[in-house]
């Protein structure tokens, strides 16, 4: 039904944001995955959180592989470019579009299956290479568009609906992430809106490579008894490690955190995280920390959710690259190409 | 002196490309070095920002992907590869042909298959690339024949790229790209304008209806030529996006299972062949005798060897005409040079006389017509090697004849 366009009658009473948008603006094509798809949760959360920042939907790109998941970005921001490209491969594209053109925010999309297996290599580069991106994985820990076989990120203990034992350990994209150096990495449920919306805003704002791996249950596949990736499970084990409050540039911080028990940070466009730590002494700031946090929750059945990690002096690819303060895109030929004057020097240094 | 390589690599910039993506590939390497040199040198500002972007990425799937994203951003982008880089491109090679998206890409071809042998030339890949991907697919070739070429049709691919927004594949090789070569200076001429092809800004995209008669639709063909138009993202707060996908879609990019749809879209995009034939470089056709009825059809490197083995038949009495290939899809001048000789060598540099094939399947020349002359031994053709090919065959049939 991607192909069915809502109607676009808005009620007069619905809320606008300051660019006088209302979330129907920032809504996609209907969905097409099953109903309770955690996708579709998220693709809420999404909508909200630009709606939200007031981000003008046209200045974002939306990219993915396939799956599931990289359905989704039709289902959301249907003002945006949008680039569904080849399974497991959106980290590659992302980067060359983000390469042309700095100035817009891109939003990656991508599963458990597009990033874990087929397309882990790109991930891994993609969080090397420092792009400026949000990265989403929706993960459900299986493959829904090919009927249920087991993504790397199962969990070894959690057996397939027909009660088949998974083989094979779990891949922990937040500690891969965190290990290969990406600068904002956080774990929620698609069940949370109430975390997942501050996330997805901070991941926005961050510049660099903000990472958000979100279990997002396959009602179809994966959601049983015996699943560790389903509703109830997640629920029952759902270890928040903070509480976040996302802080926008021209709002002031009024209320008042107790000291030793709130982190704030600040992010590149000037918006502030508030983290109110929830269990323990979890310092976001600290790799190792975060690292030790995934692993020790994971021991337990625990699902640590919340900013695991961020990295306040990140740069970017463009950084790293020297690349001018224009998008590439934008920069007229004549400063690109040096002309016949030019060549007819090189020609003589050829001779 | 020059290398094919460091050529191409100044074509690009002369080109206005400005991402580069790129896995090292022996005899491709050299390409995406020269780029990176030449831009160093030429596209820095004043204040040490750089004017472009290199990525050297963690293989060659992601080299193209790179490549793949800054094209449908609207930047001018490249890759090298040679032969594995091919194979493994060759998915992506199909999401730029059917999602329609610009990019251009450089073969530094050497022999096959496999590995096979990375440090000597060849020209095994003309139908992989042809025909690169699953699906049906069919792509523009270029060939140049020299370091001069490297540039001059390095930099026109990307006009290429972007009119018919498609995958370009330079199809030069070991020889060309890796030697000094002694050619024809490099020319720029200063008037001509960089084609940008069918981008639409902001006031197109609001007077569309008003000056087309009809309304946007990404990939409708609005003018006839199977061209659509595109958009780039960030260009407009309400009008113009869309959803690019590899998925069958219909003509406003909307996903499609409906096969009268799919089947229409693909026509479109084959159609979009026959402009590309009206657009790419035409043939080099050398006429020695015009009632010689013996004609030469070769490509790429081969083209100093062709030329002295002609010149050494012609010394012994025999002339044979010559087309040189500069492209595929086949120009109208192709067809008619096949249609005014009975008997035509295809001189190439693979086992398999693909280019031989490629005529027959897609300028529908007769095959007794077409003579194989093949060598594969990785080392460059010689000027002996044309002659006695050209002489074995005569002999072979005068023999056939009594």
């Amino acid at each position: 039904m991607s192909y069915i366009t809502k109607p676009v009658a808005h009620h007069p009473a619905l809320k606008r944001n300051t660019l006088g948008l209302t979330h129907r603006d920032y809504e996609g094509t209907m969905s097409t995955l099953c109903a309770g798809c955690g996708h579709d949760s998220i693709t809420a959360a999404l909508i909200e959180a630009c709606f939200e920042m007031d981000l003008p939907a046209h200045r974002i790109a939306k990219i993915s592989g396939i799956g599931c998941s990289s359905k989704a970005p039709t289902y959301f921001l249907g003002r945006s470019h949008g680039f569904n490209s080849v399974h497991g491969r959106m980290p590659s594209v992302t980067t060359g579009a983000n390469m042309a053109n700095r100035d817009l925010v891109y939003i990656g999309v991508s599963g458990d299956g597009d990033t874990a297996s087929i397309g882990f290599g790109q991930f891994c580069h993609a969080v090397r290479r420092k792009l400026n991106m949000t990265y989403i994985v929706m993960n459900n820990g299986c493959y829904g568009l090919t009927k249920g076989q087991f993504s790397a990120t199962n969990d070894k203990t959690s057996p397939s609906k027909k009660g088949e034992q998974n083989p094979f350990d779990a891949i922990d994209l937040c500690q891969t992430a965190i290990q290969l150096g990406a600068g904002f990495v956080a774990r929620s449920f698609s069940g949370d809106k109430r975390q997942l919306i501050p996330l997805i805003k901070s991941a926005i704002s961050y510049k660099g490579f903000a990472f958000l791996d979100v279990v997002s249950p396959c009602v179809t596949f994966n959601n049983h008894p015996t699943s560790t990736k389903s509703y109830d499970y997640v629920r029952a084990h759902n270890q928040a490690i903070d509480k976040l409050d996302y802080v926008e540039e021209k709002e002031e911080i009024t209320a008042d955190y107790e000291a030793g028990t709130s982190l704030a940070v600040e992010m590149h466009d000037g918006s502030k995280l508030v983290l109110h730590k929830l269990n323990g002494s979890h310092d976001p700031r600290d790799a190792d920390a975060a690292i030790m946090t995934i692993r020790k929750n994971a021991a337990r059945g625990q699902v640590a959710t919340g900013v695991l990690y961020v990295n306040e002096q990140q740069q970017d690819l463009h950084d790293v690259l020297e690349t001018d303060d224009r998008p590439l895109n934008e920069l007229p030929m004549a400063e690109l190409c040096p002309g016949s004057k030019a060549l007819d020097g090189i020609n003589a240094r050829l001779r | 002196m020059i290398t094919g390589n460091d050529a191409a690599g100044l074509g690009a910039i002369y080109a206005g490309a400005t991402v580069c993506a790129w896995y090292p590939i022996t005899p491709s390497t050299s390409l995406a070095e020269a780029f990176e040199r030449y831009a160093r040198r030429l596209r820095v500002t004043k204040d040490g920002k750089r004017l472009y972007g290199i990525v050297q990425a963690e293989d060659e799937l992601a080299a193209i992907g790179v490549a793949i994203g800054g094209g449908w951003n609207g930047a001018r982008s490249f890759t090298a590869t040679s032969g594995p880089g091919i194979s493994l491109m060759s998915e992506f090679l199909g999401l730029s042909y059917f999602a329609e998206v610009p990019v251009v890409l450089f073969n530094i071809q050497r022999g096959g298959p496999s590995t096979g042998m990375p440090t000597r030339t060849g020209q095994p890949d003309i139908l992989s690339c042809a025909y690169a991907s699953h699906g049906d697919t069919k792509h523009v070739l270029l060939f140049p024949a020299n370091p001069t070429e490297c540039f001059s049709m390095g930099a026109e691919a990307f006009n290429l790229a972007e009119r018919l927004q498609a995958p370009i594949m330079v199809m030069s090789d070991l020889d060309i790209g890796m030697n000094d070569w002694i050619t024809d200076p490099l020319a720029w001429d200063d008037t001509k304008v960089h084609d940008r092809g069918k981008v639409l800004s902001a006031e197109q995209l609001d007077s569309f209806r008003e000056t087309k008669g009809r309304d946007w639709g990404r990939y409708q063909d609005i003018d006839g030529d199977a061209i659509p138009y595109r958009t780039l993202p960030g260009t407009h707060p309400t009008k113009g996006a869309f959803f690019t996908r590899g998925t069958s879609h219909d003509e406003n990019a909307r996903y499609t299972e409906d096969g009268g749809v799919h089947a229409r879209v693909l026509d479109r995009i084959r159609r979009k062949f026959d402009t590309a034939s009206k657009l790419v470089p035409k043939p080099e056709v050398s006429v020695r005798d015009k009632s010689s009825r013996i004609g030469l059809i070769y490509f790429g490197a081969t083209r100093p060897a062709v030329i002295e083995g002609l010149d050494l038949l012609e010394r012994e009495g025999l002339k044979i005409n010559s087309l040189r290939l500069k492209a595929f899809p086949f120009t109208s001048e192709v067809k008619a040079f096949c249609a005014a000789h009975d008997q035509i060598f295809v001189v190439e540099q693979n086992r398999d006389a693909q280019m031989r094939s490629l005529l027959m399947v897609e300028a529908n020349v007769p095959g007794d017509k077409l003579v194989a002359a093949l060598s594969y031994d990785g080392t460059p053709m010689t000027a002996a090697f044309v002659r006695g090919a050209v002489l074995n065959r005569l002999r072979h049939d005068k023999q056939a004849a009594e």
